[in-house]
């Protein structure tokens, strides 16, 4: 993607986020605070992270692909279970990643 | 106010925004990943200011989308904070446009969780404050050194940096499908919803795409129950 293209989404993303949270402090609580309202806003983080984990995870423009980074992830979930401090987890995960490729050579 | 209260909100507040600000490492690595520059990863820490959404944004351009699919998944995942300023006007009563203009901004999980938590309405304010302004210097500086880090690497390294992404967005997920989070059978199912959607539609639609559509697993969660709803502080526990 171009530059222009790149800088349209920050922007725009930023704004509209910025405006997501002007609103919860502008409208009536009773918008908000129905129950399908919060069910769904509930909800949606695990829906779009778990997406984007395995997106990350496992594909490749429009391929899935298998490779260092699913090592990576599994080495993660790993260290996570076991309550390993963040950047612990991260540094695991590179490691593993890091390894398949010197591997894969 | 007591003065040990005061000080134990100041403390917890400083003391979340340093480890919070760890977390800005790791997305101006990502940013970098997805082919973002310096000042682009800098001004999304600095503008959007929600990890979540600047993490969607990244992850949906790295992975070749498009910037309509970027900000789209960034505005779903922004739409927790709409909720969250509901909880936060009654504690903050931010009074005026240009108060709340500014209190807007800072409005994440994290100074919500520590808000709802602080015992009395000034706490309240207080570790609103001092977590708000404490996340933000560090999760700023943090990402510029994510970012200026990533960029000097090559062959091995780079393919570390591609592994470290994922595991990125797992441990931001990790904590919802953890027992003690309210319903959090309920959230693994949606999030195994999430992931099989995605993973379904890749091979057919354009990059980026898929992540919005994941949304659908929403509708495993069900009806809503007649149950009181989860307090942000707990939702972060």
């Amino acid at each position: 993607m171009s530059g222009t293209g790149l800088w349209a989404a920050v922007l725009a993303g930023s704004l509209g986020c910025y405006l997501l949270k002007l609103a919860g402090l502008s409208v009536p609580s009773a918008w908000v605070e129905q129950p399908w309202v919060a069910r769904i806003v509930d909800f949606v983080p695990a829906a779009l992270l778990a997406a984007l984990v395995a997106v990350q995870a496992a594909t490749s423009g429009q391929h899935l692909v298998l490779d260092g980074r699913l090592v990576g992830l599994a080495v993660a979930a790993l260290a996570l279970a076991l309550r390993a401090p963040f950047i612990v987890v991260l540094l695991l995960a590179g490691a593993a990643g890091a390894l398949v490729h010197v591997l894969a050579g | 106010m007591s003065s040990p209260e005061r000080s134990a909100t100041l403390r917890d507040a400083v003391g979340l925004g340093l480890a919070v600000g760890l977390y800005g490492v790791a997305f101006g690595a990502a940013a970098d990943a997805a082919g973002l520059n310096l000042w682009q990863a800098m001004s999304l820490s600095a503008l959007m200011f929600t990890g979540a959404s600047q993490f969607a944004l990244v992850g949906v351009l790295g992975a070749g989308g498009s910037a309509v699919a970027a900000v789209g998944s960034a505005l779903l995942l922004g739409t927790r904070n709409t909720v969250y300023g509901v909880r936060l006007v009654p504690l903050l009563q931010p009074r005026g446009g240009l108060r709340r203009i500014g209190t807007a901004h800072w409005v994440i999980d994290e100074t919500t969780a520590m808000a709802l938590a602080a015992p009395n309405r000034a706490l309240s304010k207080l570790a609103f404050l001092v977590t708000g302004a404490s996340i933000y210097l560090t999760w700023n500086a943090m990402t510029a050194v994510g970012a200026l880090g990533a960029a000097g690497l090559g062959g091995t390294a780079r393919a570390a940096l591609d592994a470290v992404v994922p595991a990125a967005f797992l441990a931001l997920l990790w904590p919802r499908l953890r027992k003690v989070f309210p319903e959090a059978a309920t959230q693994r199912r949606v999030a195994v919803g999430g992931a099989v959607v995605a993973l379904a539609l890749t091979p057919v639609v354009p990059a980026g795409v898929q992540v919005i559509a994941a949304v659908v697993a929403v509708a495993l969660a069900g009806r809503p129950r007649a149950t009181e709803r989860p307090t942000a502080s707990e939702e972060l526990a």
